[in-house]
């Protein structure tokens, strides 16, 4: 019997797929569980297994093409099988994405509170709570049920592994304990090879008329991107808060922590993402998201920590960050920024920060604005920390300065309200002593 | 350490019980004079006497109720049943006397009585000489029902069962009476009810099996070793009370199972066994759980058909690979 294949859910944000390579041919015997295909999700390039044994008979989406989930991007059947009854729903299957997608827009337009659980999968999880529960709350997957063996479902929540990110290899795509074991142990498909960077060459400018150009296909965590941008910047009513921080105490606190133990390796990143928890804290107003019919205050502040990696930025999330020491949050910041370039972050990683920071001061950048990654309320933009001559009673001196824009959605946070919060953040920045006070 | 077989085995569990214990005595058709119908009872007479060995009438119903009778009196009557499928003539004497008197006397009578002989399939005899009952049995409270597969089992068991004050319908497989193993010397040696075993240890998958099945299941479990699939073979061995533990514990670590038996699909131990385990242990499955029972059908009489009505090797390795998600 002909098995079609269809574009998986491989990622909770996930809304289409793109082929990077197909590992089986038209023709190719096919068993059970083989890897067919590679896809590049929105977050990563992950391996799609055969559910079916027999030969894959036709290959409906190309390599760099890309196919929203469900849609039928192949069949399996036996050699000499007519397969045209499986084939003829292609062309309805190709059409209906648009429409699909209009809908999940128009749904995530108006998410109430009583919305479908469809739609909360739009909005990745944001307390631990709801992380925690979230491969039980999988087994209804947007693309149908999930089927997952009990022994399956028990070691994913165990792991904290998000079954709707697995391909089971049992039959109809049971996830099995081998695909959790699988998943332990690497937890996302190998990384896409990396290029090197090129040497910018230097050719003789010989143009006349329009330049040529090239077209390249947008690499999903590229789409993604701009997906999720134009939701933040379009309909998020930004404004911008902006000002100067004196940052030799906090540079003096770090070298003295570093001094005390070489190991820790305290930035003053690290020491920004402790006050602004700390300032979080005190201004619950701006540790909240705007839900439309209902605004949410989060107990704690797990701040996302922009990475830029080789093909777009992620935005890994400390959790807890007023709770943890400065040591953990350093250590945390390292390892998460290490797995965010290779690609091996778990969807629970990256999704549901409170607060996010993004820091281009080691490009020498000296203020930027930071679009807002939705739902959150605010992002802290950081500049880089500069030696500037500063008025102190009076006289001219010598400080090291760094400015920061605070980028505030409008519907939560007033100007006032963002002002305070900055307020209180530059003073702990300032006087890192209050951290201890 | 003797090797017996498992008819001489359970012969030697009876002289040793006749003897330990005046009160113990045997009935049952063709017991005494001619040794037993498959010769389970060879000797007995000449050594005990035809006071403790007795030769009864073929009236199941009757000579059932003069069990319970003297067992109420008490004495410790060990009854013969030609074959299982004979006991379905007794019926009422088993579950709606001995079964239950202890509970309806308010306690004052214990039935310590032994329901005993060949059950399950025997060699093209048909539908109504061909069959698994201890399902049967097994449903009502207030009776045990023990089946041993090896000849070490058969002996422990049996001695057990006469020691027991419970009625105990003890199942024995005609088949098997033949099958050999070693038997500890020891005119002590028991195995007490109610306690499974582990027959072959693994770890990927555990098959369950009972009586004519535990051969069979090993049989499958050494394939399946060539295969790479290591099989735990577990034989509750009593079936009521049934130690769930030991088959819990076992798919805890395999988190897979196929239960072999050769009674109906339907309404049975297996049906149980699964209940049970998903009650316990559902967290613990990677798969569900598959039976490997006898044909839904009255045992056929032609030789193929019986063939097929009765789970083999290769039935037993198809499930095992089926839930290990080789196939």
């Amino acid at each position: 019997m002909a098995t079609k294949v269809i574009m998986p859910k491989l990622s909770p944000t996930m809304e289409e797929g793109q082929i990077s390579r197909w590992l089986k041919k038209e023709g190719d015997k096919v068993s059970m569980g083989e890897p067919l295909a590679e896809i590049d999700t929105d977050k990563a390039t992950m391996e799609m297994q055969a559910l079916a044994n027999g030969v894959l008979r036709k290959i409906l989406i190309g390599e760099g093409q890309s196919a929203p989930l469900g849609q039928l991007i192949a069949v399996i059947g036996e050699p000499n099988e007519d397969i045209s009854a499986v084939l003829s729903e292609a062309p309805a299957a190709a059409a209906a994405p648009p429409k699909e997608q209009e809908q999940a827009k128009q749904e995530q337009a108006q998410p109430a509170p009583q919305a479908k659980a469809a739609v909360a999968s739009a909005a990745p999880a944001r307390s631990r709570v709801d992380n925690g529960r979230q491969p039980q709350a999988a087994a209804a997957a947007d693309s149908g049920r999930l089927i997952v063996s009990p022994l399956a479902a028990r070691m994913a929540a165990e792991a904290g592994i998000d079954l709707r990110s697995l391909q089971g290899s049992g039959p109809g795509g049971r996830i099995i304990k081998k695909d959790i074991e699988a998943a332990i142990s690497q937890p996302q498909a190998a990384p896409a090879p990396q290029g090197y960077p090129r040497v910018i060459e230097t050719t003789r400018f010989q143009q006349a008329g329009a330049t040529a150009y090239r077209d390249e296909a947008a690499s999903q965590i590229r789409q993604t991107i701009a997906k999720r941008l134009v939701t933040s910047l379009g309909p998020v009513p930004h404004f911008f808060l902006t000002c100067d921080i004196e940052m030799d105490r906090a540079a003096e606190m770090r070298r003295g922590i570093n001094a005390l133990d070489p190991d820790l390796k305290i930035s003053i990143n690290d020491i920004i993402i402790k006050v602004a928890a700390a300032a979080l804290l005190q201004h619950p107003q701006v540790n909240a998201s705007f839900q439309e019919k209902f605004v949410r205050y989060y107990e704690h502040a797990d701040i996302g920590v922009a990475v830029a990696i080789e093909d777009g930025l992620i935005t890994p999330v400390v959790r807890a960050a007023d709770q943890k020491p400065l040591s953990q949050i350093a250590a945390d910041v390292r390892e998460l920024a290490e797995r965010a370039r290779s690609k091996k972050l778990k969807p629970e990683e990256y999704t549901g920060a409170t607060f996010s920071i993004s820091n281009l001061g080691m490009f020498g950048i000296d203020e930027f604005t930071a679009v807002i990654n939705p739902p959150e309320g605010a992002i802290l933009a950081i500049g880089a920390m500069t030696a500037k001559p500063v008025v102190r009673d009076n006289e001219i001196v010598i400080r090291q300065m760094m400015r920061v824009t605070m980028s505030c959605d409008h519907r939560i946070v007033d100007g006032a309200t963002g002002a305070k919060f900055l307020q209180t953040f530059k003073k702990i920045l300032e006087n890192p002593l209050y951290l201890v006070v | 350490m003797q090797t017996l077989t498992i008819r001489e085995a359970l012969n030697q569990a009876l002289r040793e019980e006749l003897a330990r214990d005046e009160t113990v005595f045997l009935m049952g058709e063709e017991v005494a004079e001619y040794d037993g119908a498959y010769k389970v009872t060879k000797g007995l007479l000449d050594e005990f006497g035809s006071k403790r060995v007795i030769d009864t009438p073929i009236t199941e119903l009757g000579f059932a109720g003069l069990g319970v009778g003297a067992a109420m009196a008490g004495l410790r009557p060990i009854v013969e049943f030609m074959t299982f499928n004979f006991s379905i003539l007794a019926t009422d004497q088993i579950i709606n006397s001995a079964a239950k008197m202890l509970y309806m006397s308010g306690g004052q009578f214990k039935i310590p009585i032994v329901f005993r002989g060949p059950g399950g399939s025997a060699f093209q005899v048909s539908s109504q000489h061909s069959q698994a009952l201890e399902s049967w049995y097994a449903y009502f409270p207030g009776i045990k029902v023990v089946m041993p597969s090896t000849p070490a089992d058969a002996k422990g068991l049996l001695k057990s069962a006469i020691r027991d004050d419970d009625p105990v319908v003890f199942i024995e497989q005609e088949r098997m009476y033949g099958n050999k193993g070693d038997v500890p010397d020891d005119p002590d040696f028991t195995i007490p009810l109610g306690v499974a075993d582990v027959k072959r240890a693994g770890t990927d998958v555990t098959i369950v099996a009972r009586s004519l099945m535990v051969p069979v299941a090993l049989k499958a479990a050494e394939t399946l070793a060539q295969q790479g699939v290591s099989c735990e073979v577990v034989d509750p061995r009593t079936i009521r009370p049934l130690d769930i533990n030991t088959i819990i514990d076992s798919v805890k670590k395999t988190n897979r199972v196929v239960i072999a038996e050769e009674s109906h699909p339907h309404f049975g131990v297996s049906g149980e066994i699964s209940a049970q385990i998903v009650e316990q242990a559902f967290d613990y499955l990677d798969a569900p759980i598959k039976r490997v029972s006898g044909a839904d059908v009255p045992m056929p009489y032609a030789k193929n058909l019986e063939n097929l009505a009765i789970p083999d090797v290769n039935r037993i390795v198809a499930a095992v690979r089926e839930v290990a998600y080789l196939d």
